[in-house]
């Protein structure tokens, strides 16, 4: 379980993150939405603190820290380790190979073997059908490519809870519509996932659970059944800005 | 012409051989030791607090105030205070000898330089890949040395390059504090011939014939870096 309470976040003039009160709970997809600056990546970012909010605390199953004090190296580790992230740009290692990228973190966090790694390496780059770049540098792949890569890099530290920031939104539909299915089998698969998007279908169709975000607060925390099809005035107006 | 070329070239290779490629790779190889050393640890912020940060900050700044000293003045000066200069110190240990001083100086001064050429390459290396390496439960120092340090060294290649073409020039420096290196040796021989501008032209000559081979494993070096790039 992943608590927040009571989380402020403030950049100079703008509170990114007003009192925000929310509990992830594992095994579920929630999807985040909201107009853009409404603090949904800062909340993202917040959670395994590569954005440390200015106060407020945040509890990962029995562990809780109170982000107006200092966080121990080890327990920065331990939530880091906990959580895996996947960023709006793939963030390839550029001076690995695919596989290079997949067992990095494998060998050197978790201390596992550089065969061991590697065989599960295999794995999760054939889960996302990519098995046969293993040998390629970054370079030689396309975005979607990467981004899924990405994901699959991000698995093979089993994190407990899977953070995405806007997985697609640099991609074309297509391509963008390819990384969804592989999030919605995960999510299928109940992954817990914590997703920002900007994709309402993906929302419609893999969410167990639906943040509404603006001006930094939460204005809706709900099933995506209230969401869609019972949604307030702010909401609905909100999603019809989609419809063109 | 050609008589002149064989009669005085093999002597001025013979010193290039003897002198001035040895004192160019020596003085590289420390060159290259201070400027990684000042380099990443310019670079680097170990976000520790109290006594740690204290003795961090004055390591910093003296190592800020080497690369201000050595890059504000002229290489000439600094021999001539390493090897005419410190002497009259009278202190036992801090009489160098020619080959030392010239040493010293020219690894501490283009080291200086290079050091500022590793600081460039480390900061031009994007912030994301330090957030991706630590969404993944890397430490600062694994961050460090496993993802940024190897995308820096490519990028510091060709200035580290250009630091090495410098230095083996400079070399022709350690003619003042009496090392007859090749510049050296082709003044005496112009003085005895009265043909400086042959002398001094072959002497050049030679200079741009060492630069060009010795520059030749750049080429390598890089093509090898430079594998997982465009």
């Amino acid at each position: 379980m992943l608590k927040l309470e009571h989380v402020n976040k403030i950049y100079k003039e703008h509170q990114a993150l007003n009192d925000i009160n929310v509990t992830f709970n594992p095994n579920e997809t929630t999807v985040i939405v909201g107009p853009s600056g409404s603090g949904k990546s800062t909340l993202l970012r917040s959670l395994n603190l590569l954005e440390h909010p200015e106060n407020g605390m945040y509890t990962l199953d029995d562990r809780t820290i109170d982000y107006s004090k200092p966080v121990s190296k080890d327990t920065l580790l331990w939530i880091r380790h906990k959580t895996g992230m996947v960023f709006q740009q793939p963030r390839m290692f550029d001076h690995l190979t695919v596989m290079g990228n997949m067992i990095e973190a494998p060998v050197h966090v978790l201390k596992q073997s550089k065969a061991e790694a590697i065989e599960h390496g295999h794995e999760l780059l054939q889960a996302v059908g990519l098995d046969d770049t293993a040998d390629r540098y970054p370079y030689q792949l396309s975005g979607g490519q990467t981004q899924r890569i990405a994901i699959a890099r991000a698995l093979a530290m089993h994190p407990d809870y899977l953070l995405l920031d806007e997985p697609t939104s640099a991609l074309d539909p297509e391509i963008e519509a390819q990384i969804l299915r592989i999030l919605k089998r995960l999510a299928e698969k109940h992954e817990s996932m914590i997703i920002v998007t900007h994709n309402m279908e993906f929302a419609k169709n893999a969410a167990d659970r639906m943040l509404f975000l603006e001006d930094g607060a939460i204005d809706f925390d709900g099933t995506p059944d209230e969401f869609f099809n019972h949604p307030t005035e702010r909401i609905d107006r909100f999603l019809n800005a989609y419809k063109i | 012409m050609i008589d002149f070329i064989t009669t005085y070239a093999p002597q001025l290779i013979v010193a290039g051989l003897k002198y001035t490629i040895p004192l160019a790779l020596i003085s590289f190889a420390f060159a290259l030791v201070f400027a990684g050393f000042v380099g990443v640890f310019r670079s680097y912020d170990p976000q520790v607090t109290g006594f740690k940060k204290v003795l961090w900050f004055i390591l910093n700044n003296l190592l800020a105030f080497y690369v201000w000293a050595f890059r504000s003045t002229p290489m000439l000066v600094q021999l001539f205070v390493v090897f005419y200069g410190l002497p009259k110190l009278g202190i036992e240990w801090l009489q160098p000898s020619a080959w030392v001083a010239a040493i010293a100086v020219l690894s501490l001064n283009s080291g200086a330089y290079a050091s500022e050429a590793i600081r460039a390459a480390i900061s031009s290396i994007p912030g994301t890949q330090r957030e991706a390496a630590q969404a993944l439960g890397m430490t600062e120092g694994q961050t460090f040395t496993r993802i940024i340090l190897p995308q820096a060294a490519r990028v510091s290649i060709p200035t580290l390059a250009n630091s090495f073409i410098s230095l083996i020039k400079d070399t022709s420096l350690a003619s003042t504090v009496t090392i007859v290196e090749m510049f050296y040796l082709s003044q005496q021989m112009a003085a005895v011939t009265f043909e400086p501008l042959q002398m001094y032209l072959l002497v050049a000559a030679i200079y741009a014939i060492f630069v060009t081979i010795l520059s030749i494993p750049q080429r390598y070096i890089q093509r090898w870096a430079d594998r997982f790039v465009k």
